[in-house]
C-alpha cells in the first residue's frame, strides 16, 4: 500500500472520528428538554381604551412595587356567600378567585366556575378584575364584564353567590 | 395601552422521541468501525481484510436490532447513548483483530501457551450476546423503580460477587489478581456486574437515609460531620473495599465500589463533607494496602518511576511500553496497524488497550476517545437530572459515575497519571464480562432516560369544572 494512501487514510479516520463526536454534541445541543418558560407581556385588551382612561398616556412605566399610590385599596372584603368577611390583603399579586384548589380564594359556590376571575394591579397600582371565561359571568355592580376592567373603591364584584369588594 | 401583566406559562415541550436521529447516527457509527477495519487490512497486509463484508454485516445487523428494541420498547429514550455505545464497541473490536494480527503476540501466545487463538471472533460472539441481553433489560425491565424493591437482595447478591473469585476451587488466580471465576470453561469477571447491581443498593438505601445523612450533622471548621453513628455505612462500605483489595488484589474494584458510594452519598445529601471524609478514608487506606500487599506494591513501583526497574520487574516493562507508545503516537498517531503497541505484550488487547489508541490514533484519537466516553457520562448525569423519582436519580448517577470512575482508573493507569488497576476499559477491551455488563448498563440508563424524558401525561380535566351550575334567567 502506498504511503499516501495510508496517511490519507489515517488522517481521514481522524477528521470522520471527530465528525462523529461534532455531530453528537450538535444533537445535544438540540436536545434541550424539559419546561418551556413563555413570557406573555405586554397584554394588550382592546377595550381599555374606554374601560381605563386614568393610565392611558403614562406609558413611562413606573415600577409596579412602586409606593402604593394614596387611596388605593389594601385588602380584599368578601361580603356576601359561605366565605363572608374573609380578608385578604392586597400586595400587588394576583388574585384568583375560582373552585379550583390552586385559586387564591377557593370559592365553595356552585356557581362558579373552576377558575372563574382574576383581580391584579397593573403598572400603575390600580386593580384590575378579569373575568377568565367563567360559565355565569362575573359583574362589577349590575355590568356583566367582557374586558379587564378597573375597579372603582368600593364597587361590589358579584360571583355567583358570592360577592367582594376593595377597601381601604 | 398599558395593561402590562408579566404572566409566565410553564409547559411541558412536546418532545420528538429522536429516534430518526438516533438511526441517523447509528448508520455513522456502524460506518467508522468498518471504515476502520478496511484501513488495517490495507496497512498490514496490503489488501481489504476477508472478513470486512461479516464483520461489517454483523455490527450493522446488531446495532439494527438494538435500535429496533428501542424504538420499540423505549421510545422516548436519549438518542446518543446507543449509538456512541455501537462506535465504541464497534472500534473495540477492530483494535482487538488489528492486535490479533500482530507477529509479536501470536509468537508470545505460541510460547507461554503452545498455541494462539484469535480473540476477535470472541469478541464479536460476546458482542451479539451483549446485544440480546440489552434487548432483553429493555424487554424485562418496564420500569427501573421494580428495581428498588431488590435493595437489600442486591446487597447480598453483590456481596456474593465480590466474594466469588476468593473461594477456593472456584476463583482463578490470574496474574496476580484474583478477579476471575470460572465457570464450565468461561472465565468471568464478577466484578463487573457486581457494579450494576451495588449501585441498586446503594440507590436504594441513600433514598431512604439521605434525610438523617444530610440534616444531622454538627458544623466543624466549616464542614458539616455526620453524627457517628451515620457514619455506620460508609465505614462499612470502606472496610468492604479494602478486604476486596486486600485479599483480591484488585485496587480497580475496590476503588470503583468506594468511589461510587461516595459520588451517590454526595448527590443524595448535598454536603461536601462526605467527600472530604471519602478522599481522607480511600488515601489512608490506599496507603495502608500499597505499602504492605506485595501485588499493589509492584504496581505503585511500576508507576513512580517504571523505567527504573525496567529489565526487572514484568509490570514496570508493561507500563513503560505503554506510556512509550501514547509518546510515539504523537499528535495524529501512526496510523491503523502501523504502530507497535503490541510490545507490551501480554495484556495489549485487555487491560492495555487503550495504549494502541494512543500509538495509532494519536492525541487526536485519544482525545476523541474521552470525549465519547464523556459524552455517554454527560448523557447519564442528564438522565439523573430529568428523572423525576429519586430513586432513578441517585441510580442513574451511580451508574454514570462507576462508568466514570473506571475511564478515569483505567486511562490514567496507562498512562502513568495513577497506578495501574486491573480494570477493562468499557467496550474497548477484549473480555466477555465486560461487554455484558457494559451493555446492560446503557440499557438501564436508556429505560431511567426513556422513563424521565416521556411526556407527562396531560392532566385530568378538573372534575369540579363541570358542576358549575349555569344561571336560568327565570
Amino acid at each position: 500500500m502506498s504511503e499516501l494512501t495510508l496517511t490519507v487514510m489515517r488522517l481521514g479516520f481522524l477528521a470522520v472520528l471527530w465528525l462523529f463526536v461534532i455531530v453528537a454534541v450538535q444533537v445535544i445541543r438540540s436536545d434541550l428538554f424539559g419546561t418551556r418558560v413563555t413570557q406573555r407581556g405586554s397584554r394588550r385588551g382592546g377595550g381599555n381604551a374606554s374601560g381605563a382612561p386614568a393610565q392611558a398616556g403614562r406609558q413611562a412605566a413606573a415600577p409596579p412595587q412602586q409606593r402604593q399610590r394614596r387611596g388605593a385599596p389594601t385588602k380584599l372584603v368578601v361580603s356576601e356567600g359561605t366565605l363572608t368577611g374573609t380578608t385578604v390583603a392586597l400586595a400587588g399579586q394576583t388574585i384568583t378567585l375560582g373552585r379550583a384548589h390552586d385559586s387564591t380564594i377557593v370559592l365553595d359556590d356552585d356557581y362558579a366556575s373552576s377558575r372563574h376571575a382574576r383581580i391584579y394591579p397593573d403598572r400603575d397600582g390600580q386593580w384590575i378584575v378579569e373575568d377568565l371565561g367563567s360559565t355565569n359571568g362575573t359583574y362589577l355592580d349590575r355590568t356583566r364584564l367582557t374586558t379587564p376592567t378597573p375597579i372603582p373603591p368600593g364597587a361590589p364584584i358579584r360571583i355567583g353567590k358570592t360577592v367582594i369588594e376593595l377597601r381601604k | 395601552m398599558s395593561v402590562v401583566t408579566n404572566t409566565t406559562t410553564i409547559g411541558a415541550i412536546e418532545l420528538p422521541s429522536r429516534r430518526n436521529t438516533e438511526l441517523l447516527l447509528l448508520v455513522f457509527a456502524v460506518v467508522i468501525p468498518i471504515f476502520a477495519y478496511a484501513n488495517v487490512g490495507l496497512s498490514i497486509h496490503g489488501k481489504l481484510p476477508p472478513g470486512m463484508i461479516a464483520y461489517g454485516g454483523g455490527l450493522a445487523v446488531l446495532a439494527g436490532i438494538a435500535h429496533f428494541v428501542v424504538r420499540r420498547y423505549a421510545k422516548y429514550a436519549d438518542p446518543l447513548l446507543l449509538p456512541i455505545g455501537t462506535l465504541l464497541n464497534g472500534l473495540g473490536c477492530v483494535l482487538i483483530w488489528r492486535l490479533d494480527q500482530s507477529q509479536r503476540l501470536q509468537n508470545l501466545a505460541k510460547r507461554q501457551f503452545g498455541h494462539f487463538s484469535e480473540s476477535a471472533p470472541r469478541q464479536m460472539m460476546y458482542t451479539a450476546l451483549a446485544i440480546a441481553l440489552f434487548a432483553a433489560v429493555l424487554l424485562l425491565l418496564k420500569d427501573h423503580r421494580t428495581l428498588q424493591r431488590f435493595t437489600y437482595i442486591s446487597m447480598a447478591a453483590s456481596l456474593v460477587l465480590l466474594i466469588l473469585p476468593v473461594i477456593p476451587g472456584l476463583g482463578a488466580d490470574v496474574f496476580g489478581a484474583k478477579i476471575w471465576i470460572s465457570v464450565a470453561g468461561f472465565s468471568i469477571q464478577p466484578g463487573e456486574f457486581a457494579k450494576i447491581v451495588i449501585a441498586i443498593f446503594f440507590a436504594g438505601y441513600l433514598m431512604v437515609k439521605r434525610d438523617a445523612l444530610a440534616l444531622a450533622s454538627r458544623r466543624f471548621m466549616g464542614l458539616y460531620l455526620p453524627r457517628g453513628r451515620d457514619l455506620g455505612p460508609i465505614l462499612m462500605i470502606w472496610a468492604m473495599s479494602l478486604l476486596v483489595l486486600v485479599f483480591e488484589n484488585d485496587l480497580g474494584t475496590s476503588l470503583l465500589f468506594f468511589g461510587m458510594f461516595v459520588i451517590m452519598l454526595y448527590v443524595a445529601t448535598e454536603r461536601t463533607s462526605w467527600i472530604v471524609i471519602g478522599l481522607v478514608m480511600s488515601v489512608a487506606g490506599a496507603a495502608v494496602v500499597g505499602a504492605t500487599a506485595s501485588h499493589v506494591k509492584a504496581r505503585v513501583t511500576a508507576w513512580l518511576d517504571p523505567f527504573a526497574c525496567y529489565t526487572k520487574s514484568g509490570a514496570c516493562e508493561q507500563v513503560g511500553q505503554s506510556i512509550m507508545s501514547f509518546g510515539s503516537g504523537g499528535v495524529l498517531g501512526t496510523g491503523w496497524g502501523q504502530g507497535n503497541s503490541d510490545l507490551i505484550g501480554f495484556a495489549a488487547n485487555s487491560d492495555f488497550i487503550f495504549s494502541t489508541v494512543g500509538e495509532e490514533l494519536g492525541l487526536a484519537g485519544v482525545m476523541a476517545f474521552l470525549l465519547l466516553y464523556g459524552l455517554i457520562i454527560e448523557r447519564g448525569v442528564r438522565t439523573a437530572l430529568a428523572a423525576r423519582d429519586p430513586f432513578g436519580k441517585l441510580f442513574a448517577i451511580g451508574l454514570s459515575g462507576a462508568f466514570a470512575l473506571q475511564i478515569f482508573v483505567v486511562a490514567g493507569g496507562v498512562m502513568g497519571l495513577i497506578p495501574l488497576t486491573g480494570m477493562t476499559m468499557p467496550f474497548l477491551a477484549s473480555g466477555g464480562s465486560s461487554v455484558l455488563a457494559n451493555w446492560a448498563l446503557i440499557g438501564i440508563l436508556i429505560r431511567i432516560s426513556d422513563t424521565a424524558r416521556r411526556p407527562a401525561p396531560a392532566p385530568a380535566p378538573s372534575p369540579d369544572s363541570e358542576m358549575t351550575q349555569v344561571v336560568r334567567p327565570s
